[in-house]
């Protein structure tokens, strides 16, 4: 049987690697299932790992980029002990204590590991448009990475989808390789942070295509363009472009905690207010994947030193039980 | 970083590849792209484990844009393999070890 250890976090992102941290240096020596690498689902180091420069995140007076944020903060929750596994836990039952979580093999008899105290940390992840044309044109064209992809359009004309933050951080970003680009959004005002929205506005390079909503992209083996349908007319534009990169929003990464943690009508976990605790005494849930207000990384790694205090109160509770 | 794994530039990269008797998987990446960093390590894990099967080789796309173009890589990490100095497979975006291997194990 495999040891019970005191506390395994399951997600590295913001949350979960400050929730490592924090229970790493109060002795608890815990397991962090980063997950797998993968550019078009949730992955090691969550959702900052495809992104651009983080300008908002304390105590980088220059920027720093995501994927650097996201390395550091590994760095130091390896540095004070904690145990990081690179592969992703297929499936937990929170119904008795120890808890129990696999990794690989979900109908293994054993579970991986045993654990007293539990951190969800799994994140959110983006949302693709749903189109059947997606799966075949990634890596051609479409694209879910900024960073990882930009510099292949070089004087293209590419598309962007969507209005809020990532949408306009990545349109900005991109204007430094793309000869134009096109942010397409389904209102008339973007929801990004008043900062971003005016730096786009004032970008020569980028130009709007309002109250518009993607209806098909174009293209046998490389996207050749996208067809634009106006939601207030119906008229449908074709939009010339070779490009396209897909920021609409993020889905709760809960599938894994399906009958096993009560979850919102949106997905996402519930947590009792003010605090990191789930329903579940001994489960914690802290980051996006409880978050559908506030989605910064500074506030998942809030939350995540919440549920690594919240967690080493409740082990010191239940030792002297 | 794994000593069986080489470097290859616009200089080196048809004589190295063109002329290797195994399979060689050309890993397409950059300093500034996330995912490329979460599969080097795999990489390197499998050219060790896979040596005498299979070689594996990086190209920087930063360095070597005319490659990137060559073989029409317009997102990374891709990942080509070249059978015969010809490429047989290609995979786009980061993925784990098992499921690396997997797509691999046509060339093992």
């Amino acid at each position: 049987m495999s040891d019970v250890r005191d506390v395994v976090i399951i997600g590295s992102g913001p949350a979960g690697l400050t929730a490592a941290v924090y229970t790493a240096r109060a002795n608890l020596a815990p397991v962090v299932i980063e997950g797998e690498p993968s550019s078009t689902s949730d992955q090691p180091g969550g959702q900052l790992m495809l992104t651009t420069e983080v300008e908002n995140f304390p105590g980088f007076p220059d920027g720093i980029m995501g994927p650097e944020l996201m390395t550091n903060m590994r760095a130091q929750a390896a540095r004070f002990g904690a145990e990081i596994i690179t592969a992703k836990a297929s499936k937990v039952d929170f119904s008795e204590r120890p808890f129990k979580i696999w990794v690989g093999n979900p109908d293994a008899e054993e579970p991986t590991y045993r654990a007293r105290a539990v951190i969800v940390s799994t994140g959110a992840q983006s949302l693709m448009l749903g189109l059947e044309e997606e799966s075949r044109l990634i890596g051609h064209g479409l694209s879910t990475c900024a960073t990882c992809d930009g510099f292949f359009f070089r004087e293209h004309d590419i598309v962007v989808v969507g209005g809020g933050d990532s949408a306009v951080e990545e349109a900005t970003f991109l204007t430094k390789f793309a000869r134009t680009v096109t942010l397409v959004h389904r209102r008339d005002e973007l929801r990004a942070s008043k900062i971003m929205q005016e730096r786009a506005l004032a970008n020569p390079k980028i130009r709007f295509q309002w109250n518009s909503v993607v209806e098909k992209v174009l293209g046998d083996t490389n996207v050749s363009g996208v067809v634009v349908r106006d939601v207030n007319t119906g008229e449908r534009t074709t939009l010339d472009v070779t490009g396209l990169f897909v920021a609409i929003g993020h889905k709760p990464n809960t599938d894994l905690f399906a009958g096993q943690l009560p979850r919102k009508d949106n997905g996402y976990l519930v947590t009792v207010p003010g605090s990191s605790r789930t329903e579940i005494e001994g489960v914690f849930a802290c980051g996006d994947v409880q978050d559908d207000v506030y989605r910064q990384a500074i506030t998942a790694a809030g939350s995540g030193c919440m549920a690594a205090i919240d967690a080493e109160r409740w082990l010191e509770a239940q030792h002297h039980a | 970083m794994s000593d069986t794994i080489s470097h290859l530039s616009t200089s080196t990269f048809d004589e190295v590849v063109g002329s290797s008797d195994l399979p060689v998987v050309v890993d397409f990446w950059a300093e500034w792209c996330g995912p490329c960093k979460m599969i080097a390590p795999i990489l390197d894990e499998i050219a060790t484990e896979q040596a005498g099967k299979l070689r594996v080789a990086k190209l920087n796309v930063d360095e070597a844009p005319d490659l990137a173009r060559r073989f029409e890589v317009m997102s990374i990490p891709t990942l080509i393999v070249f059978k015969d100095g010809q490429p047989a497979k290609r995979l786009v975006g980061a993925k784990g070890k098992s499921q690396l291997l997997e797509d691999f194990a046509e060339f093992l």
